[in-house]
């Protein structure tokens, strides 16, 4: 764990991510307390500019406390990101997991259902989804989960055909372990790292596309979301450039921290690709 | 049939068209012949026949190919266009209308009686259900002479007049419709009619131009050349059409509120929100009575008590838009100023929620209503979310859904929903566009009538009453008893007396001179030096 620790700590950049990242998460849990109050309340004066009565990012088009609005919205941007991640690993996981441990024909079956997945453009796929189940933080978690399963899918499927055939795996064989315990215990351990790697920088797209969403109105409309804050102040941005300027930094921060934490992650979890670029650089 | 010889009542007939001019000239600015106006149109229409499509872009640009008989000012006084007097029988029966000599449809042919008649009793009767509800009226429409109209009506029907505006009826060549299917004849793809302009190309999706006619009825109007109506699809490209000058007019929702307050401040623009008198569109919540606790008046009153219409007005609509104050918009006909809603009191409100016995719970919520978002835009989310935060106050938890616009009107149609936000036009008379949404035969399973489902029987005998008086007195007993009825009862959440911006170049003159604005023909718009 330390040697992880010195590998992940090497790589400067993933240690600001990091640092931010924290941030942000402390951000979203004491947001109901740094901001007691409802971020849809009407706080102040509509159109009130940064710094000035109070705000310290001043208000929207409705009066609502632009700085609440970012702290609540961490809250739910973090939530989707990680929720929907999750759905995601659980059934890229266990496709891929499936694909790549059986072969054949399962594996013929698995990866052209998923290849149908990754022919649709994820983004209007997330939209008509959301549009069919209408709008609510569910039918979002729902549609990115869909739309984002089917990378995991294909690299744990690479990751199990790789391992499959080593002796530690056939030494499992032989000792007459069952199928699922070869794969939970022996397989799925060693195939974690890129699991890791690639799961951080899907809770970045989750969070993006949780914005997008909400940027176009198919958000859950009773959650303050940061793609929310954008989209509402998107109309005004030439009468008042905070309320969507404001939001978009989070999200931009919020997005490159989690970015960066992969990269880290990366390098902290293939020590030699890490040594190789720390040798070039 | 021979000519009526009951004294006939002399109606109001005023020459207010050619005192517009007059008013130019006394301001020193005499008419200037020639120029092109370049204008928006948004959305692009479908056809530019009147009657076959009657939707707001389609009014705007054929309303400058099509004339009806009458038009109307900002106060509903009727004007002549077709029509040149008018007289109404005592009994309020017989309609007699002499038209003006000498106008010709664009395709040469002279307009007569005839063609009259046919728009009224055969192609808006056919078209238009808003017409033919009407129109039904008519027991026999009959031309004496080539130049006079005479309508007989099988009861009194006071606000009769406000049927014959160009947007309602405008008169059609029957030379060219009669016998062949109204919607599919060819004269809908090339509208001919007797404006001041006639139509001259389309490109879809690009322009749609229209090109000064040159036996206009009216000797040496219209001013303009020609008239190019833009489609430009994106609200940002229109406000910086209209900013650099490359159009001169913009008009209904080519601008959208939030860009209204930078264009005001612009020295060479204009920007008015008069001329949709005729239209009067009002806005409300629209409240489904068949969901508890929506039934008991109480609830009704406090959710009303806990809205600031001046927030909604002067912050969501940039002040384009006045607050509703009672049922009946104040540019319709019968609008009674004396009555009005409680005003905004979030304290009385919540009074009135604990007396209708609904206490908070631990979180301060009474209960819980759903709202189905108005999926028009921005501003109408804006809308629902301010409505969210308002009655949260008083312990109303509103939950929002969102839909798509066909979603939403079949929703409201169906019954399907617990709140939602609605506007309809007026008509100028609350008989032709107040009446459906209150009375209690027309609950109906269809958008714009009563969906609400709100029923009273004193309400829909005033409105009865107020339908079939003859004498507009009597009429405006019953419309002020019943204004005053529903202000108590608040069957519906009025919000907001909604206003269009016409922004307009300060070079383009007479934009708007009646009740109709950008409705209106143009023939004596003109360009300043």
């Amino acid at each position: 764990m330390r040697d992880f620790w010195r590998r992940f700590r090497r790589n400067k950049g993933a240690v600001v991510g990091l640092v931010i990242l924290l941030l942000v998460v402390l951000l979203a849990v004491t947001a109901p307390w740094l901001y007691p109050a409802s971020p849809w309340d009407m706080a102040g004066a509509p159109f009130s500019p940064p710094g000035e009565m109070g705000m310290l990012l001043g208000t929207d088009s409705l009066g609502r406390d632009v700085a609440a609005g970012i702290a609540h919205g961490a809250r739910i941007s973090l939530l989707v990101g990680a929720v929907s991640t999750a759905a995601a690993l659980l059934v890229g996981v266990t496709l891929g997991a499936v694909a790549g441990y059986l072969g054949g024909f399962a594996d013929d079956a698995v990866m052209r259902f998923t290849e149908f997945f990754q022919t649709i453009p994820s983004f209007v796929l997330a939209i008509l989804l959301v549009a069919i189940f209408t709008p609510s933080i569910g039918s979002v978690v729902f549609a990115i989960a869909i739309v984002s399963w089917p990378p995991v899918a294909r690299v744990v499927r690479a990751e199990f055909l790789s391992l499959r055939g080593r002796e530690f795996v056939q030494a499992a064989e032989v000792l007459g372990k069952s199928r699922l315990s070869i794969v939970l215990t022996d397989i799925l351990p060693n195939a974690l790292s890129p699991i890791v790697v690639l799961s951080s920088l899907m809770v970045a797209s989750a969070i993006l596309l949780e914005s997008a969403l909400s940027f176009l109105g198919l958000g859950d409309p009773n959650l303050m979301t940061w793609g929310f804050l954008i989209g509402s102040g998107r109309s005004v941005i030439r009468l008042a450039w905070w309320m969507s300027v404001f939001p978009g930094i989070a999200i931009f921060l919020t997005v490159l921290a989690l970015n960066l934490v992969g990269e880290g992650l990366s390098d902290a979890l293939n020590p030699r690709l890490a040594r190789q670029r720390g040798g070039a650089a | 049939m021979t000519v009526s010889r009951r004294g006939l009542l002399a109606a109001t007939a005023a020459a207010p068209v050619l005192m517009r001019v007059q008013d130019a000239l006394a301001q020193g600015i005499a008419p200037r012949r020639g120029g092109t106006l370049t204008t928006i149109l948004t959305p692009e229409p479908p056809v530019l026949q009147i009657g076959v499509n009657n939707q707001g872009p389609t009014l705007v640009a054929a309303g400058k190919i099509f004339q009806g008989l009458l038009s109307f000012s900002p106060t509903l006084e009727p004007i002549p266009v077709l029509a040149k007097s008018w007289t109404i029988s005592p009994d309020g029966k017989e309609y007699v209308f002499k038209l003006q000599e000498g106008v010709k449809f664009h395709d040469g042919h002279p307009m007569t009686a005839e063609d009259v008649i046919f728009s009224i009793m055969k192609f808006h009767f056919e078209v238009s259900p808003r017409a033919r509800a009407i129109f039904a009226l008519i027991d026999k429409a009959e031309a004496p002479d080539p130049l006079t109209v005479r309508i007989t009506l099988k009861q009194p029907f006071q606000p009769f007049l406000l049927m014959f505006d160009n947007s309602a009826c405008a008169i059609v060549p029957k030379h060219l419709f009669d016998g062949q299917d109204y919607r599919t004849a060819p004269a809908v793809q090339r509208p001919v009619g007797t404006g001041p302009f006639r139509f001259a190309e389309w490109q879809r999706g690009n322009f749609i131009r229209l090109e000064r006619f040159a036996d206009y009825w009216k000797p040496g109007q219209p001013y303009l050349d020609a008239i190019i109506y833009r489609i430009v699809p994106d609200s940002q490209s229109r406000r910086l059409a209209l900013e650099t000058g490359q159009v001169v007019l913009t008009q209904g929702s080519d601008i959208e509120p939030f860009d209204v307050p930078a264009l005001r401040a612009r020295p060479n623009l204009e920007v008015s929100t008069k001329g949709w008198e005729y239209f009067s569109p009002l806005a409300w919540i629209e409240l489904n009575h068949r969901v508890k606790p929506l039934d008991d008046v109480r609830v009704r009153q406090a959710i009303s008590m806990a809205l600031d219409r001046n927030f909604i007005t002067q912050r969501l609509w940039f002040g384009v838009g006045k607050p509703a104050t009672n049922p009946i918009a104040s540019t319709t006909r019968f609008h009674d100023a004396s009555v009005k809603i409680a005003g905004y009191d979030v304290k009385a409100a919540a009074a009135l929620l604990d007396a209708a016995g609904l206490k908070p719970n631990a979180q301060g919520v009474r209960f819980t209503l759903k709202h189905l978002t108005l999926p028009y835009g921005e501003v109408w989310s804006r809308l629902a979310e301010y409505l969210k935060q308002s009655l949260r106050q008083v312990g109303v938890a509103l939950e929002l859904e969102s839909t798509d616009a066909g979603s939403w009107a079949r929703r409201v149609g169906a019954w399907e929903y617990e709140t939602t936000i609605n506007f309809v036009y007026q008509f100028g008379d609350p008989t032709l566009g107040v009446e459906r949404t209150y009375v209690s035969t027309n609950i109906q399973k269809v958008t714009f009538t009563n969906t609400g489902g709100y029923a009273n029987p004193k309400v829909d005998e005033l409105f009865a009453t107020a339908r079939n008086a003859a004498d507009p007195k009597d009429r405006q007993a019953a419309f002020s008893a019943v204004q005053k009825i529903l202000c108590e009862e608040v069957p519906q959440i009025w919000l907001m007396e909604m206003a269009f911006p016409t922004i307009h170049d300060k070079k383009v003159r007479n934009a708007i001179t009646t009740g109709l604005g950008v409705h209106g023909s143009f023939d004596d718009v003109f360009l300043t030096a």
